[in-house]
């Protein structure tokens, strides 16, 4: 195993609200919690997006960053940066927007446009104390 | 893919490293200031982080609320602003090393119903972190110590 891992963060604000239409006002209360507010509420998320890979022997690089910035910046940033992810974001319509949901649209957005070394790792921050890491594997 | 879902909580303790097994000496040869009889602090930083499948219903692995009151319980009451060694009940017979530390936490945790448990983490201090997970229990074939 000589992969190197390369790893870019990047961050974006967004607002959401967790809401299912299948379940009582009561009920997505108690679930949901404050999460529940009506009006949505925001956070900064910071992502951070590892591309595992052989560094090629004549740039001795996995991957040009450039070209991963500009992915991260096409694929998510203009995508979610100052968005309601309930109403704005196609790829979560019909989903909560939890972070856990939002690692997996990331991941499902990013996994085909890495050509140069493969994603390795995405990992999500909602809060300095809340993360969700996505790998590559049999799960869900 | 895989999806785990992280949590970092925090809580303040003292202990002291100190092995009855080893002489006085080598006690204090081995682990220096921590041997330190009257023991010390520090602020524990403790990351979980849980796996298992996304319900569709909620999007979560595990409602935050019921995995923070079950660190609540299991870790926060009973060490928070304690003195570990004496409070502790494992560490009567085990040296509270943030290894051990990992060890018990990881133990505390394992039967967490809404989730399985992959990993621990402790930042002892901001410069020193030390990590218990899933494989490091299976290799060790269970958590006996």
């Amino acid at each position: 195993m000589a992969h190197v891992r390369i790893t870019r963060k990047i961050e974006f604000s967004a607002a959401h609200l967790y809401h299912n239409p299948k379940f009582s006002d009561e009920e997505n209360r108690r679930i949901f919690g404050k999460c529940n507010n009506p009006h949505g509420h925001g956070h900064n998320y910071v992502l951070e997006v590892t591309i595992a890979g052989e560094p090629d022997p004549m740039t001795g690089m996995v991957l040009d960053l450039k070209e991963l910035k500009d992915i991260l910046q096409r694929e998510i940033v203009d995508r979610m940066d100052h968005r309601f992810l309930n109403y704005e974001v196609p790829e979560l319509s019909g989903q909560i927007p939890t972070c856990e949901n939002i690692a997996r649209v990331i991941w499902k957005l990013l996994d085909p446009k890495i050509v140069h070394g493969h994603l390795d790792r995405v990992r999500l921050y909602e809060s300095p104390d809340l993360f969700v890491d996505c790998t590559a594997g049999g799960g869900a | 893919m895989n999806l785990t879902l992280n949590r970092r909580y925090a809580f303040a303790a003292s202990h002291r490293l100190h092995s009855p097994q080893l002489s006085d000496e080598e006690n204090h040869r081995i682990y220096g200031k921590c041997n330190n009889p009257y023991g010390h602090g520090h602020n524990y930083v403790v990351e979980i982080g849980v796996s298992g499948p996304v319900d569709p219903e909620t999007g979560m692995i595990a409602n935050l609320s019921d995995l923070d009151s079950y660190v609540q319980r299991e870790i926060l009451d009973a060490f928070d602003h304690t003195y570990l060694n004496e409070q502790v009940p494992a560490f009567k017979k085990s040296v509270p090393t943030t290894e051990n530390l990992c060890r018990e936490i990881y133990r505390r945790l394992e039967s967490f119903p809404k989730a399985r448990l992959e990993r621990v983490r402790i930042e002892e201090t901001s410069l020193n972190s030390f990590e218990y997970t899933r494989e490091s229990q299976d290799s060790a074939g269970g958590n006996s110590r």
